[in-house]
């Protein structure tokens, strides 16, 4: 703590920012490849319509983390 | 890689463990290019040359395989068949069904030419995936959102296109009080722009880690145990770039079938 307090430790608090952005989506994309392995292997006749309905999702979760490696570059000094 | 930062590291002097020589960090600089000639304001850079190459080696490939088609196929056709098919079978007729084939050859020709433009990102000279500029997946996505939003207004009309848009059926109308407005947002603002965002991260991300580990695999190499993190690091690289051939096609693959399930969306029977 006292290394803290003399302000030793530095560093982008964007490199912070993005761990918690991942949080969310990295749960996300585990419950949603999960499910979707599950589907299929209970109904494999349907992969693939559960593969391409399975991307969708996955897309729209992982969004989020990458908005959040995008976002320390746009306010970034340079 | 910008050219100082080339030099930089082929001149060999800055390893792990020298005095004074921190580890030089990749960062944006990886991504902006020295113009290789201006005409006016106008700069015409590496990713340009890029993508004009990709556009030229899209439209020469299926001119080849499908100016004279056969019935019995010849190799090059063979293989124009199987991406064309590929596209058509697991994505437009999985998203959109069979009156989405008018639009195949549009989303065909569009993931080709991402895909080929990512692929740009491990190709030995080139090695910058194209997309990993913003203005390339932007400019794909305005394609993309015009065709939506025309599809939209042309089938339902200016009213009934609307409550496309923005009105979901099968909700309780009190709920439409908050409904309505996230539903307009998402439709016309939001889905563009993570349609571009999403090719141009995963790529800006991609191309990020495999600089970052080609760097720190040269940067760690010194005639004492740094050797070893060295070519770890070197293995993470070539394994990273196994990976994004993995994310590439995906990428691709992602974005043709986003555009696809918009495309559905606006072809949807009003309820």
């Amino acid at each position: 703590m006292s290394m803290l307090a003399e302000g030793t430790v530095y560093g982008s608090v964007a490199s912070i920012g993005y761990g918690l952005a991942a949080i969310g989506p990295g749960i996300g994309v585990g419950l949603i490849f999960g499910n979707g392995v599950q589907a299929m292997a209970r109904q494999p006749e349907a992969a693939g319509l559960i593969r391409s309905n399975m991307f969708i999702g996955f897309a729209l979760t992982e969004a989020l983390a990458l908005i959040g490696i995008v976002m320390p570059f746009v306010f970034g000094n340079k | 890689m910008s050219a100082e930062k080339l030099t930089y590291l082929a001149s060999g002097s800055c390893h792990f463990g020298d005095a004074g020589c921190g580890f030089p960090a990749p960062g944006l600089n990886e991504f902006d290019f020295k113009p290789i000639f201006t005409i006016g304001s106008f700069y015409f850079n590496k990713p340009m040359l890029l993508s004009m190459i990709v556009a030229v080696l899209v439209v020469v490939f299926f001119w080849a395989s499908f100016a004279k088609p056969r019935l019995v196929p010849g190799k090059l056709q063979l293989v124009g068949e199987i991406g064309y098919d590929f596209v058509k079978r697991s994505i437009v007729l999985e998203t959109i069904g069979k009156k989405g084939e008018k639009y195949v050859p549009m989303l065909v020709s569009m993931f080709f030419f991402i895909w080929l433009m990512n692929i740009m990102s491990i190709i030995p000279f080139a090695q910058f995936p194209v997309t990993a500029a913003i203005a390339f997946p932007a400019g794909l996505a305005a394609v993309v959102w015009v065709t939506y939003m025309t599809l939209t207004f042309k089938k339902h009309g200016f009213v009934g296109g609307f409550k496309n848009l923005c009105w979901p059926s099968g909700i309780p109308g009190w709920v439409m009080f908050i409904l309505v407005p996230i539903e307009f947002f998402s439709n016309i603002f939001v889905r563009p722009f993570t349609l571009a965002v999403r090719a141009f991260a995963n790529m800006f991300a991609g191309h990020l880690l495999i600089v970052m580990f080609s760097v720190a695999s040269w940067y760690l190499l010194s005639p004492t145990l740094g050797a070893l993190y060295g070519s770890a690091s070197f293995v993470v690289a070539v394994a990273l770039t196994a990976f994004e051939l993995l994310v590439q096609f995906l990428q691709a693959y992602i974005f043709v079938m986003l555009a696809s399930s918009y495309i559905a969306g606006a072809l949807e029977e009003s309820h």
